[in-house]
């Protein structure tokens, strides 16, 4: 059912494309248009394998994900990356989905938190199992808009150190996330720079993620997006779920709310 | 009426005003937000060179507090000790060669983790700047500089201006976006060398129509 209402989707989508292709004249839109059509996207593979990730017995406790609570309660995907990040109160602290999914893998299937993050990232062609469960999860959300609750004292300090965080300079080049994320309509090369104090842009950035990137490989998600650019600022590597991830992250969804998840994307 | 009606309508879509819309936000201390950076880097088993990346110097700290806009006294003492970083050629030769100073300007290599420490850093001039209009690659966070040289009557003023611009961008203005070139090592004299004759040579295509 689920992958019929996805063909019937695509076959739609294409039949779209193949219309508009005559009119495009300007290259890069063309490319970007054709990345857009879902029917090419094999972000939907990751969330199919996630899908079964979740329900699949694993683990040193044999376990699945089914009891995972991601903060709508145990075993509810749907719509709950949507409500991401939020305080956790068996973990006493404020978790994005990803830190959550860590956090039920390592408790309720005992893995190991060391090997998970040192597997998240997939390499080029690899298979991170981490990468298709936040497809998976995600997707359930898409058509939904982000709202984050924002009570708990941690939530709120989560997002007051998130900001502290986009304007800190550092390293050799003295960038902060401001640097090139705080102007309108700014570019690096030919890349489009979102103004992230600005709830459009902000929007447009966290409903799209997370993604296939063509030129990756393979779907990336919002902690490789952060870890990807401290990587360009020329910092060391940002651990996986750290706390500066999440208050990072907790910073930008509430910035774009409003918007209407539509994932996974694909970009170049 | 109708013109109500759009105020009222835009009013609504504005951008909302960000933290200023969330009740009860805390306020975080200096030592709260550098211990959140240090532990999000794993600070304790990093080796000095990246710990230095990390830490923030006298620059980095005050850009950071006044968000780059300092009142103008931290101003003006963060331009005077930018002023007093800069090491001058000492055969007083500030052009180098333009074709060397094109590739440093194309190249975004260098200091990225895992990157080779042997291969040569890059400018990436590119990456913010519009230089060589034939070039159609350009980022738009800096100003354009196309026909840079030409514009400035090749002047012997505008090329020290320029190389002290490259050299520590602080000196002209206090917490520029730019970063510090020369003081912090990123390119080496001879590289901003080169740059500048890209910036100034006559024949350099920055300074060409086509």
């Amino acid at each position: 059912m689920r992958i019929g209402r996805f063909l019937a989707q695509c076959l739609a989508a294409t039949c779209l494309a193949t219309a508009a292709a005559a009119q495009s004249e300007n290259p890069l839109e063309e490319y970007r248009r054709l990345l857009a059509d879902p029917f090419a996207n094999p972000g939907y593979l990751f969330v199919d394998r996630g899908e079964a990730l979740w329900h699949q017995k694993r683990g040193p406790k044999n376990a699945s994900l089914e009891q995972c609570d991601l903060g709508l309660g145990p075993g509810v995907v749907e719509g709950a990356y949507a409500r991401l990040p939020r305080y956790f109160a068996d973990a006493d602290r404020v978790m994005d989905l990803e830190t959550r999914l860590m956090w039920c893998m390592v408790n309720l299937q005992g893995f190991d938190e060391a090997t998970i993050k040192k597997s998240a990232f997939s390499k080029r062609g690899g298979q991170s199992d981490m990468e298709a469960l936040v497809a998976y999860v995600a997707e359930k959300s898409s058509g939904m808009k982000f709202e984050i609750p924002l009570e708990h004292p941690k939530e709120k300090e989560a997002y007051a150190l998130g900001e502290a965080v986009f304007y800190r300079r550092s390293s050799y080049f003295d960038f902060s996330c401001s640097t090139c994320h705080s102007q309108d309509g700014r570019r690096i090369r030919l890349q489009e720079l979102g103004n992230m104090t600005r709830q459009e842009d902000a929007a447009r950035a966290m409903t799209s993620w997370p993604t296939y990137r063509v030129s990756h490989e393979t779907l990336r998600t919002m902690q490789h997006r952060m870890w990807d650019c401290y990587w360009q600022m020329r910092m060391p590597d940002l651990d996986y779920g750290s706390e500066l991830s999440v208050a990072l992250i907790t910073w930008l969804t509430k910035n774009a709310e409003g918007g209407e998840l539509a994932v996974p994307s694909i970009k170049r | 009426m109708r013109f109500v009606t759009a105020a009222a309508l835009s009013a609504c879509l504005a951008v909302p005003a960000l933290a200023a819309e969330i009740p009860g936000l805390p306020t975080i201390s200096v030592e709260r937000r550098e211990q959140v950076v240090r532990d999000g880097f794993r600070y304790d088993k990093l080796a000095p060179e990246l710990k230095a990346r990390i830490e923030q110097d006298d620059t980095q700290r005050l850009c950071t507090e006044y968000r780059n806009e300092p009142p103008p006294e931290v101003a003006a003492r963060i331009e005077k000790a930018a002023l007093d970083s800069i090491v001058f050629p000492e055969d007083g030769k500030f052009l180098g060669d333009w074709k060397k100073g094109e590739a440093l300007s194309l190249n975004g290599y260098g200091l990225r983790m895992g990157d080779d420490p042997k291969r040569q850093v890059g400018g990436n001039c590119y990456a913010c700047h519009e230089m060589a209009p034939t070039e159609l690659s350009y980022g738009t966070l800096g100003p354009s500089l196309k026909g840079y040289g030409k514009l400035r009557d090749y002047a012997q003023d505008a090329i020290k201006d320029a190389y002290i611009k490259i050299y520590n961008p602080n000196a002209t203005v206090a917490c520029s976006t730019m970063p510090r070139f020369g003081a912090k090592k990123i390119l080496s004299i001879d590289d901003i060398r080169h740059v500048l004759a890209f910036l100034f040579d006559p024949n350099s295509p920055v300074n060409r129509d086509e």
